[in-house]
Parts: C-alpha cells; sequence; structure tokens
C-alpha cells in the first residue's frame, strides 16, 4: 500500500513537472467579473474587452518569445464576497493563472485583494471597481484600477450639476461600498462647493417595490435625485417609483447606471435627465469601439475600453519584466502606463511588445487615455451623457 | 390651498400606495388563512404558490401578446388570469395528492406539515426560476396610469401632483370583487359552509357526513386561485421577480396572524394594518407638515420615525405587539 501510495505520488509529480514545462510558453490571465448578479448587463462586453486584448497579443506573438495567452474566467458575482473569493482562489490555486484582470464591484474586489491577491502574491488590475477606500487600501504594490476611484466621480458630479445651475439634490445609493463611497464622496464634494444634499438614503437591492424609499426621496425635495446604483436593480426601480409618483422629472446617473437598459426601461420619460460614466475622446477610444464591433461586442458599453487596457498594461508589464512572474512585473505597470514613451493605442498592443524587447519606453495610451496616479489608480476621464428622444448620447467629456 | 396640497401629498405618497400593497397582502393572507383554518398548518410555500401562478399567468400573457389579443387600456395579464388560476390550481392539486396527503393520513402534527411546506416552497421556489428565470420581468400593458401627475395638476391647478396607476386601481377593485365573491361562497353556499364546519370542528363535520377530501380540494382550488391573483396584481403593479415572493411571504404571514390566523375577516384587516404601518412610520413627514404647520413650526429634519431600511421590521414589532397581548389575533381567530 505504502509502496503504492509512494508511486503514485511520485507520478503526479512528474506529471505536474511536465505539465509545468509544457505551460511553459503560456500565459494564463483570469478574468473575474461578476458574470451574474446586478453587473450581469455589462460584464459580457467587459469580459469580450479584455479577451480581445489577449486575442491580439497572442496574434502578434511578441509576448516573452511567442507565449500563448489563455483567458480563465471566474465568476465574482459582484455582492458576495466569499463566492468572489472561492472563484479568484480557484483561478490561481488550480487554475495557475499568471495575474488577475478583475473584479468588477468594489466589495468583491476589496475581498479578492485581501485573501487572494496579496496572499498569493498575484497581480490583480481592476476595470472598474472605483470605492475610494481601495485607494488606501494594503496591497504590497498588487492591486491597480484602470478606473477612476469615485472621490473623483463625486467631483465630475459636482461639476455637472453646478454647471447647470443645480444647487439642491436629492441623494440615494445602493447599499453596499460601492453605492455608499460614491455617495459620500459626493455628498462632501458637493457640499464643499455649496450645494445642499437634502437626503442621503440608502436602498436595497432586488426589492419590488420602491415607493416608501421615494416617499421619503420626494419629502425631502431638491431640483434632481441623484441615483448612485445598479442599473440592473434597485436604481432602476428607484426611477420607476419617482417617475410613477411624479417626485422627481429630473435624474443624474453616476457610472453603475448608465447602460442601454435605461434606454429600455425608461425611454422618453428620462428626456431631459443626465450623467456621466468613465470614458474619452482620445483617438483610441474611437479604434477599440471599431475593434469591438468586428470582434461582435459593444465597445461603448460600460467599463468596455476599461477592461481592455486592463489586460493590455498587464502583458505590457510582463514583457517590460520579461516575466509573467507577479513578483517582477508588478514593478512595470505604472511605467508603461505613463510618460515618458512612445504613446500605444488600442490594435498596436504588439507595437508595444516590440519596442519594450527592445528596451524602448512606452506611454500605454490605450482605449480609455489610462493615466496610472496615485497607489496605481486612473487619473479618470468621463463622458458626460444627456437623454433625449428616448435615448441617451455622450454630450461633453470632462 | 394648503391644506389641499398637503392632503394630496399624503395621498399620493402614503395612502394609494398602501392601499394598494394593503389589497395585495390581503388577498394572500387570505391564502394563508383558509390553509390554516382548514389544513391546520401555516403553509409557507404560499409565496411561492403566488410566484408560480403569477409566472403561469405571464407565459399565457406573453402567449396573447404575441398573438396580438389585447385588452384594450387594461392589461392582457387580466386575460391570462383565468389560465394562470388553472395551472397554479393543477400544481397544488398535485403537490396535495403526492405530498400532503401523505402527511394528512398519517395525522402528522401541525409542525411536521409547516417543515413539509418548507420543502415544497424550495422546490416550487427552484421550478419558478428554472421555467422562467431569476430576472425582473415586465408584463404590464395598456395604459399606464388612471390619473397622472402631469395631468393632475394641470386640472387642479395645485402644486403637488397625484398619480394613480392603473394597476393600483385594478388591483383594489378586483381585491373586492374577490374578496365579496369568497365572502358570498363562505356565507352562503353548502360547500362554504360544509369547509366552516370543518374549520371549527372536524369530527362533528365527519359525523354530519361531510367529505373531508372533497373540503380539501376545494380549499386548494379557492388558494390557488387566491394566490395567483394576489401574485399577479403584485406582479402587476410593482414588478415580477421569483426572489421577491420569498420576501413577501414575512408581510403576508404578520398580516395573517395580526388578524387572526383562521379568520378570513382578520387577513384583510391584518393586510391593511400591516401595509399602512409600514408606510406610515417609514415616510418623512416633512412635506406634509411644511404644508399644513405655520411657517414657524416647519420642521428641519424629516420627521421619519424610521428608515424605510426598517420597513420589514415595523410587521414583525406589530406582529409580537399583537402576539404577546392578544394571541389570538385582532379578530380572535385560532391562537398560535
Amino acid at each position: 500500500m505504502k509502496k503504492l501510495l509512494t508511486a503514485t505520488a511520485a507520478t503526479a509529480l512528474m506529471a505536474g513537472a511536465a505539465f509545468a514545462g509544457g505551460h511553459g510558453k503560456e500565459v494564463k490571465i483570469g478574468v473575474i467579473l461578476g458574470f451574474t448578479g446586478p453587473l450581469e448587463s455589462i460584464t459580457p462586453a467587459m469580459g469580450a474587452g479584455a479577451e480581445l486584448a489577449m486575442a491580439e497579443v497572442t496574434d502578434s506573438g511578441m509576448l516573452l518569445d511567442a507565449a500563448k495567452v489563455i483567458s480563465v474566467r471566474g465568476d465574482s458575482t459582484c455582492i458576495d464576497a466569499g463566492a468572489a473569493t472561492s472563484a479568484a482562489e480557484r483561478l490561481v490555486t488550480s487554475d495557475e493563472v499568471d495575474a488577475i484582470m478583475g473584479a468588477d464591484c468594489s466589495g468583491v474586489t476589496g475581498a479578492i485583494l485581501q485573501n487572494v491577491a496579496r496572499a498569493n502574491g498575484v497581480v490583480m488590475i481592476s476595470p472598474s471597481a472605483t470605492s475610494p477606500g481601495l485607494s488606501t487600501a494594503e496591497d504590497d504594490g498588487l492591486f491597480f484600477r484602470t478606473a477612476p476611484s469615485d472621490a473623483r466621480q463625486g467631483v465630475i458630479i459636482t461639476n455637472i450639476l453646478q454647471d447647470r445651475g443645480v444647487q439642491e439634490v436629492a441623494l440615494t445609493y445602493t447599499n453596499n461600498d460601492y453605492g455608499k463611497g460614491l455617495a459620500d464622496a459626493f455628498q462632501a464634494s458637493f457640499e464643499a462647493a455649496g450645494g445642499k444634499v437634502t437626503i442621503s438614503a440608502a436602498h436595497e437591492d432586488g426589492k419590488a417595490d420602491y415607493s416608501a424609499e421615494v416617499g421619503a426621496l420626494a419629502s425631502a425635495g431638491g431640483d434632481v435625485l441623484v441615483v448612485a446604483g445598479y442599473v440592473d436593480q434597485g436604481g432602476s426601480g428607484v426611477i420607476r417609483a419617482a417617475i410613477d409618483t411624479g417626485a422627481f422629472d429630473t435624474f443624474y446617473v453616476p457610472d453603475g447606471m448608465v447602460g442601454s437598459k435605461l434606454n429600455e426601461n425608461f425611454g422618453a420619460e428620462l428626456n431631459g435627465s443626465y450623467g456621466a460614466y468613465p470614458g474619452t475622446d482620445s483617438a483610441g477610444a474611437a479604434t477599440f469601439v471599431e475593434m469591438a464591433e468586428k470582434a461582435g461586442f459593444d465597445g461603448t458599453s460600460a467599463f468596455a475600453p476599461e477592461s481592455y487596457d486592463a489586460a493590455a498594461l498587464i502583458m505590457l508589464a510582463m514583457q517590460a519584466a520579461d516575466s509573467k512572474d507577479s513578483a517582477d512585473f508588478k514593478g512595470h505597470i505604472m511605467d508603461v502606463a505613463n510618460a515618458p514613451g512612445v504613446e500605444i493605442f488600442p490594435g498596436e498592443l504588439a507595437k508595444g511588445l516590440e519596442l519594450l524587447k527592445a528596451g524602448t519606453d512606452i506611454d500605454y495610451v490605450g482605449a480609455s487615455a489610462v493615466e496610472l496616479i496615485g497607489a496605481g489608480e486612473s487619473a479618470g476621464n468621463y463622458q458626460e451623457i444627456e437623454f433625449k428622444d428616448g435615448a441617451y448620447s455622450t454630450i461633453k467629456y470632462r | 390651498m394648503d391644506f389641499l396640497n398637503a392632503l394630496v401629498a399624503f395621498a399620493n405618497f402614503v395612502f394609494i400606495p398602501a392601499t394598494a400593497y394593503g389589497a395585495q397582502l390581503a388577498l394572500g393572507a387570505l391564502g394563508v388563512t383558509l390553509i390554516y383554518g382548514i389544513l391546520r398548518f401555516s403553509n409557507f410555500a404560499h409565496g411561492d404558490t403566488m410566484a408560480f401562478g403569477a409566472m403561469t399567468t405571464i407565459l399565457v400573457t406573453w402567449l396573447f401578446q404575441s398573438w396580438g389579443i389585447s385588452f384594450g387600456p387594461l392589461p392582457t395579464a387580466l386575460l391570462a388570469l383565468p389560465f394562470g388560476i388553472l395551472g397554479c390550481m393543477a400544481l397544488v392539486l398535485f403537490t396535495d395528492r403526492v405530498v400532503y396527503r401523505f402527511y394528512r393520513e398519517q395525522k402528522a402534527k401541525p409542525v411536521i406539515l409547516v417543515i413539509v411546506s418548507l420543502g415544497v416552497m424550495f422546490i416550487m421556489n427552484g421550478l419558478v426560476r428554472f421555467i422562467i428565470g431569476p430576472d425582473d420581468r415586465r408584463f404590464a400593458d395598456g395604459e399606464r396610469f388612471i390619473i397622472s401627475v402631469r395631468e393632475f395638476k394641470a386640472l387642479t391647478g395645485l402644486k403637488e401632483g397625484l398619480a394613480i396607476k392603473t394597476t393600483q386601481g385594478i388591483t383594489v377593485i378586483t381585491a373586492v370583487i374577490v374578496v365579496a365573491l369568497l365572502f358570498y361562497f363562505l356565507n352562503r353556499t353548502r360547500t362554504g359552509k360544509s369547509m366552516r364546519a370543518y374549520s371549527d370542528n372536524e369530527d362533528l363535520a365527519l359525523l354530519s357526513g361531510i367529505n373531508p377530501e372533497r373540503v380539501v380540494m376545494i380549499t386548494w382550488l379557492i388558494v390557488a386561485a387566491l394566490a395567483t391573483i394576489a401574485g399577479t396584481l403584485y406582479g402587476l403593479d410593482k414588478s415580477f421577480k421569483p426572489f421577491i415572493f420569498l420576501q413577501l411571504l414575512l408581510p403576508v404571514f404578520a398580516a395573517a396572524i395580526v388578524g387572526g390566523l383562521g379568520s378570513p375577516v382578520g387577513a384583510i384587516a391584518g393586510g391593511f394594518v400591516i401595509a399602512f404601518s409600514e408606510v406610515t412610520i417609514t415616510y418623512a413627514w416633512k412635506k406634509v407638515a411644511t404644508y399644513v404647520l405655520p411657517d414657524a413650526w416647519a420642521p428641519d429634519s424629516l420627521v421619519q420615525l424610521l428608515s424605510t431600511d426598517y420597513k420589514f421590521a415595523v410587521s414583525f414589532v406589530i406582529l409580537l405587539i399583537v402576539l404577546l397581548f392578544r394571541p389570538t389575533g385582532l379578530f380572535a381567530g385560532k391562537s398560535v
């Protein structure tokens, strides 16, 4: 029996070693997003964005001597930290990914960072976690995000509202890390600028009826209702109840609320409302939309460009460090993302890799005009949208 | 004028939503209370029975919509409702045949039946999610409003608007009709009387020649109809999502118990007590108060007793108070 065990163990070890050898030219990147849950309508385009960058690099054959980049998907659920952690744990320990592109929502991103990424020393770049709390989280230099912190979004919302002469707003937020973080950041910034937030009330996701919440908001009053929620969840429910009872006519929708679902759910009822979500008018954004169209997904979908950039940064940094080991390339991410260097746009990843191999500096601009500041988060470019004739369109970049 | 504005604001944000919600709860609680009175257990599967009935109605509604059948200004779902009720009846008769009858023959204790119904609840819940998926489903069509805020303001020139949704109107009217029919049935017809007799005293009813299996079957049929109507109205007025009905189970039970389990009148009263207390206690009264009180007294705060997060807590506090001081409920049902 003992011999048999030893023999099996030895075989397993040898098999493992053989596999490792065979995988020498493979780079695995975990794509962990909320494919189910409150963000499920935008995550398919996000995943496709990241995988588009991976396919581009694989096809170019330029990364680490023609390594093949493989995407391994995991479901963060967006809201269940336990499920997200075990999904990430699986990616790192059993699929042995070299880096993580994700997660999406702030709460689960923080959980994965602390429980999996730091514990295993794996780099993770989130395309969409925007909680201000993540700026100061302990990260051992492993965590980056191509999305800006909501502290920045709070300032943007304040600017947009004040440009339109709005001085009094009611505020409702989804009761989680993202909603609370954004609501607090916005309230601080708006009040500092002389505005008044009449009420800041939480709403729970996944309820059928928000008339009680809207009753409280209406009683407090305000010119505009700022809805810091999710489009697939309570956010839409609150807007529905507010329109039905005539409590508010004009809404401000932050990043989590902008999606084609809004057009479907409300159409012309939202005319005159406005909002903003991350986006840029840099040449890269247009190129990315074209590339996405060819690949069969919507490149204008929220956070799809950021996802492409997150995956691209991981691979560029690997090339810069000439290693797929997180400990080696984590220090190179800021270098490839920021000036000085040759500007790299979407579709030019091969060029970027080649330049890096030759030892030239690059400045990755990408689809969302990435500029990493502070502890490694995007400086933030936003596009302001407005509803007209039952659909929203971008009117301005900030 | 200010007084009128206050009244309209109150009606718009408290009275109308609470009335519609109360009617929906009352219909749900009636089903729970009938099961408790006649089959003698708390049916936890009731929420998901509502979900199943509503789901069948939605599927038929979609079929009608694809055929181009509509009901004018009223939602097509009302046409589909009878089919939903039939589907739901088939399901509850099936569960009674394969599950509850076994335990009835064993003369199982009520607490065992409660746990059994919990199991049935999970199976029904899974079935509904399996068939229609876990997402939000919208199936309301026809006119959205009986009177919308804009029309009301133009009509009256008041500062405050009032909206009555078609679904809210339908909810209340349907509830009144259904309750009237139910009470006629229970009080005037032979079968209804035999059901009440069976509920009052099982042995005496058996002695006087009432067939228990027939009473049980009719109870299930009525409960299926009530559940489907309640579920469909709730889905029409708010939105249909399988998970919602699990949450709805709590206020429905609270309503049935507050009113007095086993008492149909109590179920209706309980439904409205729960709905109105949930809405009034979590409503911010600032707006109404500002209109009514003199300027000097106008409140700065929101005048909100409890944040809306605690909506469900309100039903439970009322439940606790009722159980402590009047264990049989407001209308002297069976003691729990």
